[in-house]
C-alpha cells in the first residue's frame, strides 16, 4: 500500500450530506483535509438512491481540491450498501468509509469489490482505500483484526451509535468514550494506521469542542470528524505545532539529513540523542506546519 | 458615442439634459460658478412653525404641479414618511412631482400607484429595489424621463451645483423642538446620523420636518438647525423602529460569508496598508460585519491602531472606537441601536453630511483620505467594472450608494462576493450595468479565488506572501465557467424610448444606460 495514503494529513474529515447539491458544490471551500460525502445515516431512506446518484456524479464532475471519502450504507446489514458501492466506486473516491464495522468479512467483501472496479476501470491498484468506523462493542472487540486488513488506512470512532450500544449518554468530560478511544488508538497504532475521533454535534458550543479536540489530540488521535465549517479552523489550530516545536523539528530534520549525508555517527540536537521515532515525529510536525501555512528556515547548529 | 468605460451612449435621452460622457475617475471638474443656494426669506419673531397636519404643511409650502421634493432614507425599510407625505400630496390632486430622494427601499413599492396615476413623473435616487424596481425596469416611459441613479457623493455634488433644485424637502426627524432644531439621536424612531438630511436642509427652497417626538424643550446638539426649517408636523409614527435600527446587527453565521470575510481580512492584512494610523470603511451587510470582526482580531493581536473609520456605522465599529482601536468615527448613516448610542455618548463618534462624506466637488470629502474599503457587488467583469444596481437579468434591485465614491477615493478598494450565485457566474465578460468603473477597483475576493487588478503590481507582490489563492480575473471567470458553463447574454431593447434609467457618475458625467430587457 502506498505509504503516502497512509500518512496523509487527515486532521479534519467534514461530513457533507450526499443529497444536498449546495453543500456538495461548496464542500472543498472550507479547507477540510478530507470531505466525506454521506449516503448513510444523515440521509432518509426515501432519499438513499438520490444521494447515491448525486455523489456518483459529483465525484466525476467536480475536481475537488482535497481528499474525498464516501460513507456508504452497511454492506450486509442494510439493502443499500452494495448498490452504493456499485454506483460510487467507478467515480473513484479516495476513501470508502464503512459504518458500524464489526468483522473482517465485511472489509474483505468491500476490498474485493474495490479491486474488481480498479481492475475494470484501469485505476492504479490502491487508488481506493477504506476507513472503518467502530460504532459498537462487537466492532470494538474486532478492531485489532479489522485494523490489519490491507486496504484499511484508518479506524474511526462512531460515537453516537457507540454510546447507544453502551446505554449511556454524552458528557463533556467524555468518560463514556474513554475505553473505546483507547482501544481504537492502540489497534490503529499496532497496525501502523491512523485513528480518527468522533463528531461533536453541538456546533454552537465552540469551547466544549475546543476542549474535546485538545483532549483527543493529546491522546494521540490523528484527527477528527467535523460536521460544520466553523469547526475546521479550531481543529487545525489545535493541530498546528507551536513555533518552538516547529523550530525544533526543522532543526532535527536538518541535523539528521546532515548526519546521513556526511556519515556521522550519533546525532544529538540540543543535548538529546536523535533516533528513528524522533525523526518521524519531526517529519509529522513539519507536515502539520506546512499544512497550516507556516514556513520557517533554520539550519543545523549542533555538531559532533 | 462610447464613453471611457466602453459603454455606448445615445446622443440624446428623452427628458434629460445633454450629458458629458464619463472620461475617467477625476477628470470632470465643476464650472467656476458659485454654489447653489435657496432664496432668502424673512423669519418673523414669535412665528409658529408647527402645523397640525401634513396637508396643511403641503399647502403652506405652496407645492404645485411639476415641483421637486426630496426625502432621505435614514429609516431604511422602516420608513413611513415617504408614504405619509405622498398621501397628503396626492390628496390635494398635485401631479407631475419629481422625487429626488437619497434612496428607496422595498417599503416604497406603493409609489407604483402614484406613478400610474401621474402624481409622480420623475425619480432621482441612489437605489431602486423590490416591486418598484421591477416595475420600472419593465415599464420605461411611465415616468416622463429615465430615472437618474446617483451615488451619495454624486447627489451631494448635484445639489450643491444646482443641478437638482429641491423645492420642498420633507424630512423625517426622530426628535425636534418647536423651532425646528432636530436630531436623529433620540426618540422612539431614533436613527442616529441624519447625514443625508443635513445636506438637503441647507439647499432645499423649503424644509418640512416630520416628527413623532416634538418636544417642548430645546434640542441640542442638533443635526438640522432651526434656520433651515420652515414647517414642522407631528405625526403618530415616522417609522417602524424594527425596520430602522433593530438591536445589534448580527454577524453572519453563513459559512460562505465567513469564508469571504476571512479572505478579505487577510487581503487587508497583507496589502501593505494594514499599519498604525490606517483608515477603513466597512459597510453594514452581514459579510461586512464579519470582515470587521476578523479585522478587529488582527488589530488586537498585532497591536495596530487605526486613525478613522467612516460609513455606514454599525455597533461593531462603535465597539472598536470605544476600545481605542480607532481615534474617530465619521458617521453618515447609523445602522443599529448600539451605534446610535455611541453617536449620542462618544464625542469621537462624529455625525457628518453626505457632502462631507463623499462630494467630489468639494476641497476634501473625508473619503479622500480613506485607505481601505470593503464593498459588495452584484457582478464584476473582466475589466473590474462593478454592478450593484441591476442583477444578471437586468432588473433594478440594488443601490449605487457610496460605492463608486469610496472606490474612486480610497487607496485599496476590495470587492467581496461569491463567485457563483444560483447557477450564474458573477464574473462576466461585461457587467450588465456599470456603477463603479474598473479603474477604481483593486481586488475582487470570491469564495473560489482572489483577483487583483493588473494595474496594482504592488498589491500582487504583497499578497503573494499571504498564502491566498491569487489569480487573474480571467482565471477566476474560468473557474466559474468550468463548474457551470457560460450563460447567454440577455437581450436588451435598443430603442431609446426603452431607457429605464441612467447611471450618472459622481462627477456628473454619463457612465451607463439601463435599458429594458426584452
Amino acid at each position: 500500500m502506498n505509504q503516502d495514503v497512509k500518512s496523509r494529513l487527515r486532521r479534519t474529515m467534514m461530513f457533507v450530506p450526499g443529497n444536498s447539491p449546495k453543500m456538495i458544490n461548496n464542500a472543498d471551500l472550507y479547507g477540510a483535509d478530507t470531505i466525506m460525502f454521506d449516503v448513510e445515516d444523515s440521509i432518509a431512506v426515501s432519499q438513499k438512491d438520490a444521494a447515491r446518484i448525486m455523489v456518483k456524479y459529483a465525484l466525476k464532475a467536480i475536481p475537488f481540491s482535497c481528499e474525498t471519502a464516501v460513507r456508504v450504507n452497511h454492506v450486509t446489514q442494510t439493502p443499500f450498501g452494495i448498490d452504493d458501492l456499485k454506483a460510487i466506486l467507478p467515480s473513484k473516491p479516495d476513501l470508502i468509509r464503512l459504518p458500524k464495522t464489526e468483522s473482517v468479512d465485511e472489509v474483505r467483501l468491500v476490498t474485493k469489490m474495490i479491486k474488481e472496479v480498479e481492475q475494470r476501470e484501469g485505476f492504479p491498484e490502491g487508488s481506493i482505500n477504506i476507513i472503518c468506523a467502530i460504532e459498537s462493542v462487537r466492532g470494538l472487540y474486532e478492531v485489532r483484526a479489522i485494523a490489519k486488513e490491507p486496504r484499511v488506512i484508518a479506524i474511526a470512532l462512531g460515537g453516537e451509535d457507540f454510546i447507544a450500544d453502551l446505554r449511556t449518554q454524552r458528557t463533556q468530560r467524555g468518560i463514556e468514550f474513554y475505553h473505546a478511544r483507547s482501544e481504537i488508538l492502540m489497534a490503529a497504532r499496532d497496525a501502523g494506521i491512523q485513528a480518527m475521533d468522533t463528531v461533536y454535534a453541538d456546533v454552537a458550543n465552540l469551547e466544549g469542542f475546543r476542549q474535546e479536540v485538545t483532549d483527543i489530540k493529546d491522546m494521540g488521535f490523528d484527527g477528527k470528524s467535523v460536521v460544520h465549517p466553523t469547526q475546521i479552523g479550531i481543529v487545525h489550530e489545535i493541530y498546528t505545532p507551536t513555533e518552538k516545536q516547529i523550530a525544533h523539528a526543522v532543526k532535527v530534520l536538518a541535523c539528521y539529513k546532515d548526519a546521513v549525508e556526511n556519515n556521522k555517527g550519533v546525532i544529538t540536537v540540543d543535548g538529546k540523542m536523535i533516533d528513528g521515532p524522533i525523526v518521524v515525529r519531526a517529519e509529522r510536525i513539519v507536515a502539520q506546519a506546512k499544512a497550516a501555512g507556516i514556513l520557517t528556515e533554520e539550519g543545523c547548529k549542533d555538531e559532533k | 458615442m462610447k464613453n471611457k468605460a466602453g459603454r455606448e451612449l445615445p446622443d440624446h435621452i428623452y427628458g434629460l439634459k445633454a450629458y458629458r460622457p464619463y472620461e475617467g475617475l477625476f477628470v470632470n471638474p465643476p464650472e467656476p460658478v458659485p454654489m447653489a443656494g435657496r432664496t432668502l426669506r424673512i423669519g418673523r419673531p414669535s412665528s409658529n412653525k408647527v402645523l397640525p397636519s401634513l396637508i396643511e404643511a403641503v399647502e403652506a409650502t405652496g407645492l404645485r404641479d411639476g415641483m421637486t421634493i426630496s426625502f432621505h432614507h435614514h429609516f431604511r425599510n422602516g420608513d413611513y414618511v415617504n408614504k405619509l407625505v405622498m398621501t397628503a400630496i396626492a390628496s390635494k390632486g398635485i401631479k407631475d412631482i419629481t422625487i429626488a430622494t437619497s434612496s428607496l427601499n422595498d417599503c416604497h413599492d406603493f409609489l407604483i400607484d402614484y406613478i400610474e396615476d401621474g402624481t409622480v413623473t420623475a425619480l432621482e435616487t441612489s437605489g431602486l429595489r423590490g416591486k418598484l424596481g421591477a416595475y420600472l425596469t419593465k415599464n420605461p416611459g411611465k415616468l416622463k424621463r429615465p430615472v437618474i441613479v446617483r451615488s451619495h457623493g454624486g447627489r451631494a455634488r448635484a445639489i450643491e451645483a444646482g443641478e437638482v433644485k429641491i423645492d420642498v424637502a420633507f424630512m423625517g426627524v426622530p426628535t425636534c423642538d418647536r423651532f425646528g432644531n432636530a436630531t436623529g439621536r433620540m426618540g422612539k424612531s431614533a436613527c442616529g446620523s441624519l447625514g443625508y438630511a443635513m445636506l438637503d436642509s441647507r439647499f432645499a427652497e423649503q424644509v418640512v420636518l416630520v416628527t413623532d417626538n416634538l418636544i417642548d424643550g430645546y434640542v441640542f446638539p442638533y443635526s438640522i438647525p432651526q434656520t433651515d426649517v420652515n414647517y414642522i408636523v407631528a405625526v403618530e409614527a415616522i417609522g417602524d423602529p424594527e425596520g430602522i435600527a433593530s438591536g445589534i446587527l448580527k454577524i453572519t453565521k453563513n459559512p460562505i460569508q465567513l469564508l469571504l470575510a476571512e479572505a478579505a481580512a487577510k487581503v487587508i492584512e497583507h496589502s501593505g496598508y494594514f499599519k498604525n494610523g490606517y483608515s477603513i470603511q466597512m459597510g453594514g451587510g452581514g459579510s461586512a460585519l464579519a470582515v470587521g470582526r476578523f479585522i478587529r482580531e488582527k488589530m488586537l493581536k498585532q497591536q495596530i491602531k487605526g486613525s478613522f473609520g467612516v460609513g455606514g456605522v454599525t455597533g461593531l465599529f462603535a465597539q472598536m472606537l470605544e476600545e481605542g482601536l480607532f481615534e474617530i468615527c465619521y458617521d453618515t448613516q447609523t445602522f443599529d441601536t448600539t451605534a446610535i448610542q455611541s453617536l449620542r455618548e462618544n464625542p469621537r463618534h462624529v455625525e457628518i453630511s453626505s457632502s462631507f462624506y463623499a462630494n467630489p466637488w468639494s476641497p476634501g470629502p473625508i473619503i479622500n483620505d480613506l485607505d481601505v474599503v470593503i464593498l459588495g457587488a452584484t457582478e464584476v467583469d473582466l475589466d473590474f467594472n462593478v454592478n450593484v444596481i441591476t442583477n444578471s437579468n437586468g432588473l433594478l434591485m440594488g443601490a449605487s450608494g457610496g460605492h463608486s465614491d469610496i472606490a474612486a477615493a480610497s487607496k485599496l478598494a476590495i470587492i467581496v462576493m461569491p463567485l457563483i450565485r444560483g447557477r450564474l457566474p458573477m464574473v462576466r465578460d461585461r457587467v450588465q450595468n456599470i456603477v463603479t468603473p474598473g479603474e477604481s477597483i483593486d481586488v475582487v475576493v470570491t469564495d473560489r479565488g482572489i483577483a487583483v487588478n493588473p494595474r496594482r503590481q504592488d498589491l500582487i507582490d504583497n499578497l503573494r506572501k499571504s498564502g491566498l489563492k491569487i489569480m487573474t480575473i480571467e482565471e477566476l471567470q474560468e473557474v466559474a465557467h468550468k463548474l457551470i458553463g457560460k450563460p447567454q447574454e440577455i437581450a436588451l431593447s435598443k430603442e431609446d424610448k426603452d431607457i429605464v434609467a441612467i447611471v450618472e457618475y459622481r462627477d456628473g458625467t454619463l457612465l451607463d444606460i439601463i435599458r429594458k430587457p426584452l
